[in-house]
């Protein structure tokens, strides 16, 4: 590695970045079409992902479930976080073709293996008398995971879930990079191209639209603590 | 029938701690029963087993709890039906152990889970008669007026009573009360002992209730039955408890079961001579 190299052929550099600029909005109308379907990735993949995050979450808590359950559970969940969500990309877009769905899968998977973890986090920290109180009334044992655990830990579960929602959008504008779908699809299309006046237009858009769905996480986040 | 009735219960924690040893009772319909002893005594494990909450050591022989004429749990192993006999146990905490993010009155609709099609109880839709039994509960409590807050923004003792008045809605015909005092003022504690006690007169419900407090023994229990380091060492009326008698059960540690009477009275008065303690 040669940092001097940075300034050896720094013209080039400058070259470089001159391509960028002015950043050409031609297609403006297309971005912004990708980028929606971006978002609507992110958004069922982590809807998906919370649906299956809560019982698995609530099968990985050791004060629920016996061991021989949230072991496995937790494994499985292991496995699920471990790989990358691009990985998962590369390997839907062989299974369901080209385009979005793979994109959701990946996120899905990665999603429900992050959750299931946080889910079960909350829960083991959650307070064991409410719940024992429940038990004395002669309730079943879902019935006490309803009315004893659940009103504990869904305004962190809904914190996470929106957290995650945040990370997923940034996530799923480089899915498009394997093929998946989206903006990122768009964003890999013209740089391979050296259109680099319509990957500037591109970042552009994908700033403004992470910026701003942040911003509306951020603030439902604070609207339910 | 009795209400409940213990044979040979033992329990050892890990670490060897004996928490209760060799345990033989029996408690009337009807009857108010006080539990007295210092804390670590084994009340509160006594009371866990009655409600099926822990089970008795395994080794220990026939250990067995018979509640209102069924098995609750026996040589060690909980009654396969310990939920459907709990069902008509009602337990009060200590903590008092709502949930504190539902309103009062959900919390005591909780009362109704061990009754009602499971279904109907998971989906949480309880019939608009539940709901006026459960108002009815939180009347007779004296809080019917704070049903709709969460139970989290009331006192310590308006939540005992909302306790309370879950077990009434439970339709409980054994109520176990764990110190439900202890971490109350004096004037919340007549409030909640006064409860406890008007059910147990008005619908002939059995009470036990474990109290670190003889003079509340005194004044609402007829019954006392006083522990020390897991056995029964005393199960009689409470009148017989005069401090010379407590003396004798309990050495010095008696001094701890004698602090009460300073809660009962009114703060201004002078501090009461032993034996003076115990007049109504």
């Amino acid at each position: 590695m040669d940092p001097l190299m940075l300034f050896k052929y720094g013209g080039n550099i400058v070259e470089f970045g001159r391509g960028f600029f002015p950043p050409d909005f031609t297609d403006c109308r297309m971005y912004l079409e990708e980028t929606l379907v971006t978002v609507q990735i992110a958004i069922w993949g982590t809807v998906l992902a919370i649906v299956c995050a809560i019982p698995l979450g609530i099968l990985c808590s050791e004060n629920l479930v016996p061991w021989t359950v949230s072991q496995p559970t937790r494994r499985l969940m292991d496995v699920f976080r471990a790989i990358n969500e691009m990985v998962y990309a590369m390997l839907f877009v062989v299974v369901v073709g080209l385009g979005p769905f793979a994109g959701v899968m990946a996120l899905w998977v990665h999603t429900t293996g992050v959750l299931a973890k946080l889910f079960a986090e909350a829960v083991e920290a959650s307070d064991p008398r409410p719940v024992e109180g429940i038990r004395a009334t002669g309730a079943s044992w879902l019935q006490e995971v309803i009315f004893g655990v659940i009103p504990q830990v869904l305004t962190l579960w809904i914190s996470y879930s929106l957290y995650r929602f945040e990370s997923n959008v940034r996530s799923a504008t480089v899915l498009g990079l394997v093929g998946a779908g989206g903006i990122g699809q768009v964003l890999w299309e013209d740089v391979r191209g050296f259109y680099y006046a319509q990957t500037a237009a591109v970042m552009i858009i994908i700033v403004i639209a992470v910026s701003l769905l942040d911003l509306l996480s951020q603030r439902m986040r604070k609207a339910f603590q | 029938m009795s209400a409940v009735r213990i044979t040979d219960l033992s329990k050892s924690f890990r670490g060897g701690c004996r928490a209760l040893d060799a345990v033989t009772l029996s408690i009337g319909p009807a009857e108010m029963v006080a539990l007295i002893g210092a804390s670590g005594s084994g009340k509160s494990t006594l009371l866990r087993h009655i409600a099926g909450l822990i089970d008795a050591d395994r080794h220990a022989g026939e250990a067995r709890i018979d509640i209102l004429g069924q098995v609750m749990q026996s040589g060690g192993r909980l009654s396969r039906h310990c939920r459907r006999i709990r069902a008509e146990v009602g337990f009060v905490f200590q903590q008092f152990n709502l949930v504190s993010r539902l309103s009062v009155m959900t919390n005591v609709l909780l009362g109704t889970l061990g009754r009602i099609p499971r279904w109907r109880g998971c989906l949480g839709l309880f019939s608009a008669e539940e709901r006026n039994q459960a108002l009815d509960a939180l009347r007779r409590v004296g809080i019917a007026d704070v049903a709709l807050q969460r139970a989290s923004t009331l006192s310590g003792g308006q939540q005992q009573r909302a306790a309370i008045a879950r077990t009434l809605v439970q339709r409980a015909k054994l109520i176990l009360a764990d110190e439900p005092i202890a971490s109350l003022d004096p004037a919340s504690a007549v409030k909640v002992m006064d409860a406890l006690a008007t059910i147990n007169r008005e619908d002939g419900i059995t009470v036990l209730v474990s109290l670190h407090q003889v003079d509340y023994a005194i004044r609402y229990c007829p019954r006392t039955i006083a522990m020390l380091a897991g056995r029964v060492v005393y199960d009689g009326p409470s009148s017989a408890l005069t401090p010379a008698f407590l003396n004798e059960l309990y050495g010095s540690e008696s001094k701890d079961l004698l602090l009460g009477p300073k809660a009962c009275k009114p703060a201004d008065e002078a501090p009461y001579p032993a034996e003076l303690a115990y007049v109504r």
